[in-house]
């Protein structure tokens, strides 16, 4: 054989991608390729995910007993805090649109890239810059406010490192408003021909909606951050009673970011789910515009009812009544939503492949999640449960019932898209039923300690609450396990794996169209879009014999392809 | 006009498209900081309408000639740089680059000026803290107010004065057409800046001043 033969031989084998067009780490760290930047921003998260679940995991064993079993309460405290900013800020806000938004908004709708590459590339240094910051807080210490920063214990009786672990969110809130803004310009100026507004899948519109709300929210929680910063490092008054400061203040400009935050946190999630549950039922997404104006209004209005976050903070009985009316508006676009992936399914040719299988644990989940918060949203109960176990239960429900899941589906239904190879399917099936259970063992039970009084963030409780904790930390166990398998049987696929067709799912979408893993111009000729998204009744079953061909959509319009 | 082709990024299409979505870009992240700098106005009206008088009595401390002559140095600038923007239209290499550096120098002037009003406040003793010389206890949450609202209106104009020199550095070098689509989101976030000021000069400087 000749050096060119073999050569060529080497081509054959590993096809020319974004993964082949440079292999040094240097390449990777000055890219400006939104695939590759994807990629960055999965590695960072994945890593922060650990940590942030291994804080969780030592909580959830100290809780085991009612007094305690190897922490202090100072040391508790630190635990719960930092697993609540880190998944917050580190995993859950970036998680969906910087991984698989990134990677497939230019692909979807059919262009080469974002539409300001190198503020991509930027935002994911200034994440890696608020990291850093919250790792030195993490390292020398630790905070112990809370997720929440309230002050005046974030300003005058934080023992923590306040300032460090404040500067980090700060400073990462950019990363998500560089990421917002690069997002809804691309989705603006970037659609192929073709590709109209309302053809655009959900899953563009769920990053069009979140980047919407991350540009819009996120700076009124850096201002609230940086007044904490302010006051704590440098002794300007601003939240101080003393002195005339109002604390509720600081509450109100937290939350009129970090309501919205949820749905940052939520949006994006059903745009995966909408993508994933026409596929495996091979069926068009039941009222798809109505899907669209749900998400529109569901980031709306989310952004009108963050004062159900302080019923008990001394507002006037009539703010309460509003933002209690508002929140209930809230769940009338999340039931359409509901209902629509519902009756998508409905006589559907359903496949239980792992993706399906997370996604429809979403929806569960997503519904009880959504339920409870209706529970939440009515003053009179909300006094009851305020603080407790049931508030947790609720928001884990929805965060990670619902984003985790779905962040999940979205892993497995375009790993073979981003990777070019296919995972253990008996495998994935099997983490997919167990993140079920064992979510459904950590939360249920702490719903009913909730309504029974059992508060939020106590180091020591009653006995009688100890079998529920009991049984919450060992539904973790199972969640952490559930979690971690992923892990191994992802990366024994990236080497053992099975090398994936360019659409192994039949999937409609412009990324499909392209070879697994994608080029690095992603299409080497722009697309021309003819037809609706989600067209799985007229999708043609052509049996897939070249992995560079997949089957194509009819096209009624004979220019197109 | 291969001087305009260079100007032409990935994934851009056209020049044309490139400078609208130069402006999307720019007017969303103005959006984002119209929120930044709302929280902080939120806080001021909210504690302006809890406690009137003290915000009279500590808004009568402040230096109303740097505030002012702040007011002017801006606002030139912005004129300095609305020529350099007409000029990059018209190709006028010269003109733009000069008027870029009057508008870095403009603004030099406007931080060296707020430095000096600085001190003149700490001489006062205006700082929040334990020895404030104003009473009552709320006129710190007037100047608690002001340093933040001053420092990061200057933190911006720095950071404005620096985007600028970059740019006309390039410029310079000729590592960037004249014509660049980038001068537009230069120019928009620099009057930007300016505005802001235009909205605390009188918030800090003039409500209640008699």
């Amino acid at each position: 054989m000749t050096d060119a033969a073999i050569a060529d031989a080497a081509v054959d084998t590993q096809p020319a991608s974004y993964l082949t067009a440079g292999h040094t780490l240097l390449s990777w760290l000055t890219t400006t390729d939104h695939k590759r930047i994807a990629i960055l921003y999965a590695v960072s998260i994945t890593l922060f995910f650990f940590i942030g679940g291994i804080a969780i995991g030592l909580v959830r064993l100290e809780l085991m007993t009612p007094h305690g079993l190897f922490l202090t309460s100072d040391a508790y405290n630190r635990l719960f805090s930092l697993h609540g900013i880190i998944m917050v800020w580190f995993f859950l806000v970036p998680s969906i649109p910087a991984t698989m938004g990134n990677f497939l908004l230019p692909l979807m709708i059919g262009t080469h890239d974002v539409a300001f590459p190198r503020l991509n590339l930027f935002s994911w240094y200034l994440y890696v810059f608020g990291a850093a910051f919250t790792v030195y807080a993490l390292i020398s210490g630790g905070v112990d406010t809370g997720w929440t920063f309230y002050t005046p214990l974030s300003t005058s009786y934080a023992t923590g490192y306040v300032v460090a672990a404040a500067t980090g969110v700060f400073v990462v809130g950019f990363s998500s408003i560089a990421t917002g803004v690069n997002f809804i310009a691309t989705a603006h100026m970037l659609r192929a021909p073709g590709m109209t507004w309302f053809r655009l899948p959900l899953f563009v519109w769920a990053m069009y909606t979140v980047s919407m709300v991350m540009v819009l929210a996120t700076p009124v929680l850096a201002m609230s951050l940086l007044l904490v910063i302010a006051e704590r490092a440098f002794g300007l008054p601003i939240f101080d009673a003393a002195r005339g400061g109002d604390p509720v203040l600081f509450q109100h400009l937290f939350w009129f970011y970090s309501h919205p935050a949820v749905y940052i946190m939520i949006l994006p999630a059903m745009g995966v789910v909408s993508e994933v549950i026409p596929c495996f039922a091979r069926r068009t997404i039941f009222g798809y515009a109505f899907m669209v104006y749900a998400l529109i209004t569901i980031a709306v209005v989310g952004f009108m009812v963050w004062g159900h976050h302080m019923f008990v903070a001394g507002q006037s009985p009539l703010a309460n009544l509003v933002f209690s009316f508002l929140s209930f508006i809230v769940a009338v676009p999340s039931a359409i939503k509901v209902f629509n992936w519902t009756a998508t399914l409905h006589r559907g040719e359903i496949t239980f492949e792992a993706p399906m299988l997370y996604a429809l644990g979403f929806v569960g989940l997503f519904t009880i999640g959504g339920l409870t918060g209706l529970f939440l949203a009515s003053v009179p109960i909300d006094i009851h449960a305020t603080d407790t176990y049931f508030v947790i239960a609720h928001f884990h429900f929805v965060m990670v019932g619902g984003t985790v899941s779905a962040y999940m589906a979205g892993l497995h239904f375009w790993w073979p898209k981003v990777t070019g190879r296919m995972y253990s399917e008996a495998w994935a099936r099997f983490a997919a039923i167990t993140t079920f259970l064992g979510f459904n063992a950590t939360f249920l039970p702490q719903f009913v300690m909730g309504w029974n009084g059992m508060p939020r963030r106590y180091h020591y409780y009653p006995d009688v609450f100890q079998a529920w904790h009991v049984m919450s930390s060992v539904g973790a166990l199972i969640l952490a396990v559930a979690y971690v398998l992923p892990l191994i049987y992802f990366g024994w696929s990236l080497i053992y794996g099975r090398r994936a067709p360019a659409n192994p799912w039949n999937a409609t979408g412009l990324e499909w169209q392209t070879s697994s893993p994608p080029p690095k111009e992603n299409f080497h000729r722009i697309p021309r879009v003819d037809v609706e998204p989600y067209a799985y009744d007229a999708f043609v079953h052509l049996p897939t014999t070249d992995d560079r061909a997949p089957p194509s959509l009819p096209s009624p319009a004979s220019g197109g392809g | 006009m291969s001087d305009a082709a260079t100007a032409l990024r990935e994934p851009w299409p056209d020049l044309d498209r490139q400078r609208d979505g130069v402006l999307v870009g720019i007017w969303l992240f103005i959006a984002s900081e119209v929120l930044f700098f709302g929280a902080l106005l939120l806080g001021y009206a909210v504690y302006r309408a809890l406690y009137p008088e003290a915000f009279r009595i500590a808004g009568a401390e402040t230096e109303v000639f740097y505030g002012s002559v702040n007011l002017l140095l801006l606002l030139t600038s912005s004129v300095t740089m609305t020529i350099a923007v007409d000029a990059s239209r018209h190709g006028m290499r010269r003109t733009v680059i000069a008027c870029l550096a009057l508008t870095m120098l403009l603004g030099a002037a406007f931080l060296m000026f707020k430095g000096l009003e600085y001190s003149a406040d700490i001489a006062k003793g205006l700082f929040p803290g334990a020895h404030f010389p104003l009473q009552p206890p709320q006129t710190q949450l007037f100047w608690g107010l002001y340093w933040v609202m001053t420092g990061v209106h200057a933190i911006h104009l720095a950071i404005g004065i620096a985007i600028v020199g970059v740019f006309a550095l390039i410029l310079w070098r000729r590592l960037l057409p004249i014509e660049s689509p980038a001068m537009l989101g230069v120019a928009t976030y620099w009057h930007f800046v300016d505005t802001v000021w235009i909205i605390l000069f009188p918030l800090l400087y003039l409500v209640d001043r008699s």
